[in-house]
């Protein structure tokens, strides 16, 4: 986070609300986390973040304080005489009216204030920064993440799941839908979420500015495993980003030896081709992931469990188990053909 | 009516009104009791069309729906307390947020206020029943009915699993499939029915029912809180009745008003159910700002500072809270300008609020606290309500909304706000009016604990919300990974929640033993200024002996002991209550109160019957239909009541 010598009042203010402070400061680290900004879309929120939360624990402070000083105020003040037990006195109705009025003066100039900076911070968010953005798709199913690099050659179009691959400091647009219900892109260190509508849709867009790998997941809750439908960000300096998406436009190589050239089998004739596409080969299905490059990877079931070799039979084996009600049926399959498939998964990098 | 009963005011005659003698006290008494008496034994338990025996009713109902919304809670944070925990599995929890949200805002929240209201408003306003007792009956047994349709088909594993805002298409026939929706769509059926009729009992008995002289601008705050809220309801959930019919009849018979693949609009369903769901906030949060003037009038023996400000805030919040939906759709395709519109509109709540605060505050600092249980409650609510406010207030900003829309951001929000703002001073009412529901006090020890433990398990658990949230973690999941880092805050909002069930235990504690062994109340215990604490504690079934005449916006405090004058020269034979004009109440004619019947109970059974049958078929709406004329027939069947020849007169309470 880059502290910009304009904001350092606020950062002073912050100090100041060092109880809420201190508790918060622990959100301020994580790969899942609004206030680790890693991009000008959730930096500018996580400032607004700060400035917001200072007004606020000063207004309460103050509002609070009134409440103490009255109730201390009035505990302490001797017996009213008896014909003004129930009405105030004129005196105090004077001091009570200013009170209410100063109150209410500060409660108008801090909302107005307030509107202001988040209007103007919501204008700026909605401008794309930077160079020319690149193009994203992204279709939201129960539960995972279809992402599409669209392209004008039919042949280098790239479909994967579940990992986006960004370079770095360049704007991405992403333009959304759904196929089935509703669902919300959010990867807090980039951007605030945006919902996948069927029927509509949607466009964001966000920049890293510094490699990593951040973790979005959905925001709107979708069903059963809305728990689990998670994706990742890869940013990634612009020639590791073009050696990525050059790899992911390259079909499924065909497997050499006997025992991938088994697992080839076994997908090609078994139930997953009906559901998954592997380019290059005769698997077209289209109602789960693309496994062209699914070993290339970090995770599977949409950011569920880290992809090992161990992770990926389970996951064949009994989907169920690790994300109940998630579409994928169990499979049975004997030992040697996993053994083979398994293989011939592992080789699709 | 064209005409105007004579009754002479304190401006017409300077000269006190003259005494009712001890004997014909008595005799009103007596001729009021066997009147008003009410039928005894089960059938006359169902029969009952006494506005506070169905208030209790109600507020007991609505308590235990509390204490099951509750266990949801529980089991929600048992099941969160640490990652990957397989306490419940998605498809139970899904059933257990779905029925909490649905159970606290639909079966508990609204009903509750309007309970409270339909308890006090006739005793606040000095009238002896609500103004349409039949009515007000047949909500009460459509409201349980909603409620046992709903925890029935819970318990056979058909409890609503899309959320509390049933978000289409999730909610919607292709992907959840199974009766489960349905079940929830036919629940606000019932509510709904239930809610509307409240709205329409308070609004009618506080214009027209009001004891003589109770001019507009003499009405206790409590009331005008009721009413105010009476009047959203009416607004509010005709939105509501659409989309939840429409809803059905998707689910139903194939209409296609939420399918975007044939023509119809995923979208429109927010639209019409924040529409309904937003001002829903403000129809729970308003009663609680009438009981929190009351409880801090009460409790500082003064009068609230600024009544036409209060008033005013009121009904400016109430009007603001429709133009506020869209702040819950920040993250759908919005234009730029109309997400600006939402946040100004949003942020300008906090105006009234604010007046509200501070008027509160002046009259505490004018006045002489008395730190009673009901009164630390009403602190309680300051020290809570302002920070679900503020939270409030930040997530209006459409930037800021975007990265804590839908997390535990939001849940921490919504809870400071309802916990703080509405079940804080609705404790703070229970301990307030417990004295007059039932002739006793309850231990001021115990609910000092029941407020201590209340105070210390929301801010443990609730607060560590704010930052979970913002460290990324979404609402509404049923588990979350361990490297995600959310373990320890989510064990410690897990272990608050243990203390709020410890206070809940002290609370049932408190009010079952009270009633035994509670110090006997009196008519007045805590000399407050209105009027239902001018009967005896609990009050007869006729409410008050006479209808009060009112002179200033204390009555209690406005007029000196024994001063208090009544009118006399109502029936004492009939139902007879006095119908007061709306501006200046003024007395305008008699009127006569629908006496105790059983065709509400049969209207519930048959129309809410042919409701749950609509579940399954359309055909249960016709079967319905044909019962539900039948006994409407009976229940509009011409009576005729002769009018009565005793002229009116004002007298003073000996």
């Amino acid at each position: 986070m880059t502290a910009k010598p304009n904001f350092a009042w606020r950062n002073a203010f912050t100090r100041c609300a060092l109880c809420y402070a201190a508790l918060t400061v622990i959100a301020c680290s994580g790969f899942q986390s609004a206030l680790d900004p890693k991009g000008p879309r959730a930096e500018a929120v996580a400032k607004l973040h700060w400035t917001l939360t200072s007004i606020a624990t000063v207004v309460y402070v103050m509002v609070i304080g009134a409440l103490v000083y009255a109730l201390w105020r009035a505990s302490r003040r001797p017996p009213v005489p008896e014909e003004h037990h129930y009405h105030e006195t004129p005196e105090q109705a004077a001091v009570m009216k200013r009170g209410v009025i100063i109150g209410l003066s500060a409660t108008v100039v801090i909302m107005l204030t307030f509107v202001v900076v988040s209007v103007s911070t919501g204008s700026t968010l909605a401008k794309v920064g930077g160079d020319k953005p690149l193009r994203i798709d992204v279709v939201g199913h129960q539960w995972w993440w279809e992402v599409k690099y669209d392209d004008p050659d039919p042949h280098n179009i790239v479909n994967t799941a579940n990992e986006i691959h960004v370079p770095v400091g360049r704007p991405v647009l992403i333009k959304m839908t759904s196929t089935d219900v509703i669902h919300s892109f959010w990867a807090p260190n980039l951007a605030g979420k945006k919902d996948l509508i069927p029927g509509h849709e949607t466009v964001t867009w966000f920049r890293a500015d510094s490699a990593g790998t951040y973790r979005g997941q959905c925001a709107e809750f979708c069903g059963h495993q809305h728990a689990k439908m998670a994706f990742y960000v890869v940013a990634e300096p612009r020639l590791e980003f073009e050696k990525w998406l050059d790899q992911q436009r390259q079909e499924a190589k065909t497997p050499t030896d006997s025992l991938t050239q088994t697992g080839e089998r076994v997908f090609l004739s078994g139930t997953c081709a009906m559901c998954h596409t592997i380019s290059g080969t005769g698997a077209g299905g289209t109602v789960g992931p693309d496994l062209t490059h699914l070993a290339s990877r970090r995770t599977i079931a949409a950011g569920t469990l880290p992809m090992t070799t161990g992770n990926l039979a389970g996951w064949i084996l009994d989907p169920q188990s690790i994300k109940p009600g998630v579409k994928m049926p169990p499979n049975q399959i004997d030992p040697q053909s996993l053994q083979a498939l398994l293989a011939y998964l592992g080789t699709l990098k | 009516m064209a005409y105007s009963e004579a009754l002479p005011m304190r401006e017409d005659t300077p000269e006190p009104p003259p005494l009712i003698t001890v004997d014909v006290e008595n005799d009103v008494r007596a001729k009021l009791s066997a009147t008003w008496r009410e039928k005894s034994g089960l059938w006359g338990w169902l029969t009952s069309t006494n506005h506070k025996s169905i208030a209790k009713r109600y507020i007991i109902t609505a308590l235990i729906f509390f204490a099951l919304g509750g266990l949801e809670a529980g089991m929600i944070r048992m099941q969160l307390s640490r990652p990957e925990n397989r306490f419940v599995g998605p498809d139970l929890y899904n059933q257990i947020f779905t029925m909490h949200g649905s159970t606290m805002m639909f079966l508990f929240a609204v009903p509750v206020m309007e309970a409270v209201g339909l308890y006090l408003v006739p005793l606040m306003v000095g009238t002896r029943n609500v103004a349409f007792p039949r009515l007000n009956a047949l909500g009460y047994w459509m409201y349980l009915g909603g409620g046992v349709l709903l925890y029935a088909a819970f318990f056979m594993n058909t409890g609503p699993d899309a959320g509390w805002f049933a978000y289409v298409p999730l909610s919607g026939p292709q992907f959840t499939p199974g009766k489960r929706v349905d079940v929830w769509a036919q629940m606000i059926t019932f509510t709904e029915i239930a809610a509307l009729i409240g709205a329409v009992e308070i609004i009618t008995t506080v214009f027209k029912q009001r004891a003589p002289g109770m001019s507009l601008n003499r009405i206790p705050l409590f009331v005008w809180a009721e009413v105010i809220t009476s009047f959203m309801i009416i607004f509010a959930l005709p939105a509501i009745v659409i989309s939840s019919t429409m809803l059905a009849t998707d689910r139903l018979i194939d209409t296609h008003f939420f399918n975007p693949a044939e023509g119809g609009d995923a979208l429109l369903w927010q639209h019409l159910f924040w529409f309904f769901g937003h001002p829903e906030v403000y129809i729970i949060f308003i009663p609680a700002l009438g009981m929190v003037s009351s409880v801090v009038e009460t409790f500082t023996q003064r009068r609230i500072f600024g009544y036409p400000a209060m008033v005013l805030s009121m009904v400016s919040t109430a009007f603001l809270g429709f133009g506020l939906w869209v702040h819950h759709m920040f993250a759908t395709p919005l234009p730029q300008l109309g997400q600006s519109f939402f946040t100004a509109a949003s942020s300008a709540i906090s105006i009234p609020s604010g007046v509200q605060i501070f008027c509160w505050i002046a009259t505490i600092w004018s006045g002489r606290p008395r730190f009673t249980a009901s009164f630390m409650f009403v602190l309680g609510f300051f020290f809570l309500f302002i920070i679900g406010g503020l939270t409030g207030v930040m997530v209006a900003s459409v930037p800021y909304d975007l990265q804590v829309h839908d997390t535990f951001f939001v849940v921490a929000h919504f809870h400071y706000v309802l916990l703080g703002g509405a079940v804080f001073p609705l404790w703070a009412g229970f301990y307030l009016w417990y004295p007059k529901l039932t002739g006793r006090m309850l231990s001021e020890r115990l609910g000092k604990w029941n407020f201590w433990l209340f105070f210390i398990g929301m801010n443990v658990t609730f607060f560590p919300m704010h930052i979970l949230g913002l460290m990324g973690m979404p609402r509404r999941v049923y588990t979350y990974l361990p490297e995600m880092g959310w373990g320890g805050l989510n064990a410690l909002a897990s272990l608050g929640a243990v203390f709020i069930v410890a206070s809940g235990v002290v609370f049932v504690v408190n009010v079952f033993r009270s009633l035994s062994v509670g110090a006997p109340a009196g008519d007045n215990p805590w000399n407050a200024p209105t009027l239902e604490w001018a009967t005896s504690s609990p009050p007869p079934s006729y409410n008050h002996l006479f209808i009060p005449v009112v002179e200033g916006r204390d009555p209690l405090w406005d007029a000196a002991p024994g001063e208090l004058s009544v009118v006399t020269g109502l029936r004492t034979d009939r139902h007879e209550g006095l119908v007061t004009s709306i501006m200046d109440a003024i007395p305008e004619r008699r009127y006569e109160f629908k006496k105790e019947t059983i065709l509400p109970l049969l209207l519930a059974v048959f129309g809410g019957g042919s409701i749950v049958i609509a579940i399954f078929s359309p055909w249960g709406v016709t079967i319905g239909a044909i019962f539900t004329f039948i006994i409407l027939a009976c229940w509009f069947w011409p009576t005729i009541s002769p009018d009565s020849d005793t002229p009116l007169a004002r007298r003073r309470l000996p």
